[in-house]
């Protein structure tokens, strides 16, 4: 029943993957708008400052520093949370919802605020110092920002192997057990093959990342690739160069994408049985109650009990009152871009899972893939393509809320993607074809049979993008209208300025809307 | 059906018209791009908006970005003012014209120092670099008379600097001009021979002062006076090196015109309640800057203006444009 021959293939492209390939061109030509831009700017470079700044071998000493900081990330997410998510989709455990909103929440602390609570720690005058009157060393460097971006990460792993979990069919798992196979074998040669796309979905977007971030990083002083890019946008007010490093990221992206096509050709991970599909069984876990609660206690202790702490120390060491005046306009704000974008994001991927799942070829695999390539650009120079563009073309809408939720959704599309196509794997075509045979079209099957399996990955996907966007800055620093408020502009402002009590209630309504979104997700899954 | 969307047209509509248009006759507003954080200056925007009753909209961003954005933006810009956190991106700014010049009523309240030699922008407060250290680890005979101490072997990881902040960049373009370019690398080099230790900015060097990761830091002086407001036994203290020493300089944060700016009038009545005593007296009280105009109550934590202006090296502003060569040197070094 795990079959790894090919799906069905069509041999042209039919209506509904016609329908589907608008949205696909329209977020392509989005997309390409930043593209050229960044070309332009990129063939204006001269060719001594060009050698100097972007062919030196110190970048690729840099590289090398990604890399190895992608593959430790990589390494230590896959470690820590695919207990943490079979035990919470899986395992008969008291507070289970509970665990699985921790799990989660780490998404809603921007990545700077990670680093510093985790730099909090050590150092004379550090928590554990002042706790416990001895001092530690502080975290930095390549074992601080492999900490700091690891429990920054590790939700996109959690969120998404625990849809693709809860998909899974148990009939597959059964016949393994009543075959004659333990349960610890039945878990790695039957369910963890099962859970690979979302693995490499969770990958690439954790990978993506690490070579985006700076936050992290420069307070971790380690330096990556990126510190090459964000230095060059912070130091020139032209962005020749930084057009430059841009590209090579963006070609370095291209590899990942190549990579996880590669890895994920050919797979198919519906079921072929009849009847309804039924939840997995959960069960007992006995003896194995205690250790799994420390375990999940521990990690949750460090990815969101660290960072909660820290904030809410910020907080009682004297708060200004006056801080408190804007949290209101700072939280609507927020919401009605984080809102929207995410409802956008989700409704957008599911072409882009649609297509590279149901007609599976070169062209089809590429094109599902564009969302990658733009979440790739840099920010900065996607906001300043789009001013550029815009007034030049449209400028009455310049500075305007759909236009900031138009270059979020875009840029975040690739956070969405992962979670439709894990849910949309796991729907076999028959469903449709039976569909069409009782006479839906193309389009009436889809609404009727695929689209309520996809409303579990289309709510991950909201709760991705929704809390991606609440700790969003640069887009907003440059095309949100003026005079806007969101909560992650403040606590920015703040931090900045060293001004962390007044930082702190902003930061922490955050962390608390993006715990009730959660919350409620959860809750919807465990029901559909 | 029908009645729904008479509905919509007859009242619905028109009120939403109504609001826009509200919206457009509301009083007079402004537009002001600010490099400064909300933080610091939101409390006298708001003081300035009570005065007048201009409705002030601020973009809040990073100075760098948005003097990129106003250089992407061109004369197309919707802002009035650019309000710049130090002197480099005014003048990225200036040297596309996009500035108006200043009315001499504006320019003549400040010293010669803290202005645009040809007038296209004006200071609107100052700041210090200054030696930031541990008086735990570091007793105060010890303490480098000059940064040129700091190369010496007794310093040896124990200090800690940000090198992609701008107002480090706006000193090292200061050291090039004072010493020469040879020396501002022998010392670059010698620092980063040394073990110098790399921040993110100068909160973080602040931090690892109080931490025990270093002894001494090159931070602007503000940073450690609000650390202080909130915990006033915080283990970290400051001081300046010896009169005259580059690592004394003093950078500023000001503002200019657009020659895009649709409301002149409003923008410039802004740009000098900046330069009030009432705005000044803020920068100074709750904000922990120097004021650029005389006749302000100094703040009792900060060293006196006219005892900084002598310790500070003396400077043209506008001699201080060469960012570039800065950067290439650092590049050069290794350093960024």
């Amino acid at each position: 029943m795990l079959k790894s021959e090919t799906v069905r293939t069509h041999r042209y492209f039919s209506i509904s993957a016609g329908v589907a390939i608008i949205p696909i061109v329209m977020v392509g030509i989005g997309g390409l708008i930043p593209l050229v831009y960044l070309l332009a700017k990129a063939f204006s470079a001269e060719g001594t400052a060009l050698v100097q700044i972007v062919f030196r071998w110190r970048n690729a000493r840099l590289f090398l520093n990604t890399l190895l900081l992608t593959a430790g990330v990589l390494a230590l997410d896959l470690l820590l949370v695919t207990p943490a998510a079979w035990l919470t989709t899986r395992m008969q455990l008291r507070g289970r919802r509970f665990f699985t909103v921790l799990c989660a929440l780490p998404l809603a602390i921007p990545g700077y605020v990670m680093a510093y609570a985790l730099l909090a720690l050590g150092g004379n005058t550090g928590i554990v110092a002042q706790l416990f009157g001895t001092s530690i060393p502080r975290l930095s460097g390549y074992p601080g920002a492999l900490l700091a971006l690891s429990a920054y990460t590790s939700p996109y792993l959690f969120l998404n192997l625990r849809t693709a979990l809860l998909g899974l069919d148990p009939s597959l798992e059964e016949s393994a057990r009543s075959l004659g196979y333990k349960p610890y074998e039945t878990f790695f040669s039957v369910v963890l093959p099962q859970l690979r796309p979302a693995f490499y979905a969770s990958g690439l977007l954790i990978s993506l990342h690490v070579l985006g971030d700076f936050g992290v990083v420069s307070l971790m002083r380690y330096e990556t690739f990126s510190y090459a890019l964000y230095t060059e946008y912070m130091l020139s007010f032209e962005h020749i160069y930084a057009a430059w490093l841009a590209l090579m990221l963006l070609a370095f992206t291209g590899c990942l994408l190549y990579l996880e096509a590669k890895l994920l050709n050919n797979v198919t991970f519906h079921r072929t049985g009849r009847g309804p599909s039924r939840q997995s069984p959960e069960t007992q876990l006995g003896a194995w109650r205690f250790p799994a609660y420390t375990y999940l206690s521990l990690l949750t202790f460090i990815t969101v009990g660290v960072p909660a702490s820290a904030v809410m120390l910020w907080m009682f060491r004297g708060l200004n009152m006056s801080a408190l005046e804007g949290l209101w306009a700072a939280l609507i704000g927020s919401l009605s871009m984080a809102i929207p974008t995410g409802v956008l994001c989700a409704l957008l991927a599911i072409p882009f899972a649609y297509i590279s799942v149901r007609y599976p070829s070169r062209i089809s695999n590429a094109l599902a893939r564009i969302g990658y390539v733009v979440y790739a650009i840099p920010p900065l120079a996607f906001a300043l393509s789009l001013i550029f563009f815009l007034l030049n073309t449209a400028a009455f809408i310049y500075k305007t809320l759909p236009v900031l939720i138009y270059a979020c959704t875009l840029h975040f599309l690739a956070e969405a993607i992962g979670p439709v196509r894990s849910s949309l794997y796991q729907a076999s075509p028959n469903l449709e074809e039976a569909a069409r045979s009782l006479g839906y079209s193309r389009i009436q099957a889809f609404f009727r049979t695929l689209f309520p399996i996809l409303m579990r990955g289309m709510f991950t996907a909201t709760a991705l993008v929704f809390l991606a966007t609440m700790k969003e800055l640069p887009l907003t620093f440059l095309l949100s209208p003026a005079g806007y408020e969101t909560l992650a502009l403040n606590v920015w402002s703040y931090t900045t300025e060293a001004m962390f009590a007044e930082a702190a209630p902003y930061a922490l309504a955050i962390l608390f809307f993006s715990g009730i979104f959660i919350a409620v997700l959860t809750r919807h899954e465990a029901r559909t | 059906m029908f009645n729904n969307r008479s509905r919509l047209f007859n009242y619905v509509l028109p009120i939403l018209i109504l609001f826009t248009l509200m919206g457009t006759v509301h009083a007079e507003t402004l537009t002001v791009y600010s490099g400064r954080s909300k933080s610091l200056v939101e409390p006298i925007i708001k003081q300035f908006e009570k005065e007048t009753g201009i409705e002030v909209k601020v973009s809040y961003a990073n100075t760098t970005q948005l003097a990129a954005t106003l250089l992407t933006e061109g004369d197309k810009s919707p802002a009035a003012l650019f309000w710049a956190q130090d002197a480099g991106a005014l003048g990225a700014v200036s040297k596309k014209a996009m500035f108006d010049k200043l009315p001499e009523s504006i320019l003549s309240k400040v010293p010669a120092s803290f202005r645009d030699a040809d007038g296209f922008w004006v200071a609107t407060s100052g700041r210090a670099r200054v030696l930031a250290y541990s008086p735990e680890r570091v007793k105060a005979e010890e303490l480098p008379k000059s940064i040129f101490d700091l190369t010496q072997p007794m310093w040896k990881g124990r200090v800690g600097w940000a090198p992609t902040n701008a107002s480090f960049q706006a000193f090292v373009t200061a050291l090039r001009v004072q010493v020469g370019e040879e020396k501002t690398e022998e010392w670059l080099r010698g620092m980063k021979a040394n073990d110098v230790k790399k921040y993110a900015k100068n909160t973080p060097i602040i931090e690892a002062l109080a931490a025990g990761e270093i002894d001494l830091g090159l931070p602007n002086h503000y940073y450690l006076l609000r650390f202080k407001k909130g915990n006033s036994k915080f283990p970290a203290a400051q001081t300046f090196f010896k009169a005259n020493d580059p690592g004394n300089l003093v950078n500023v944060a000001g503002i200019g015109l657009l020659k895009s700016s649709k409301n002149k009038d409003a923008a410039l009545k802004f740009v000098d309640f900046l330069l009030s005593a009432k705005a000044q007296q803020y920068f100074t009280s709750d904000v922990f800057e120097y004021p650029v105009i005389e006749g302000v109550i100094p703040n009792a934590n900060l060293v006196p203006l006219s005892e900084l202006l002598q310790l500070a090296p003396t400077f043209n502003l506008n001699e201080m444009d060469d960012l570039d060569g800065t950067v290439s040197l650092l590049r050069r070094v290794e350093i960024l």
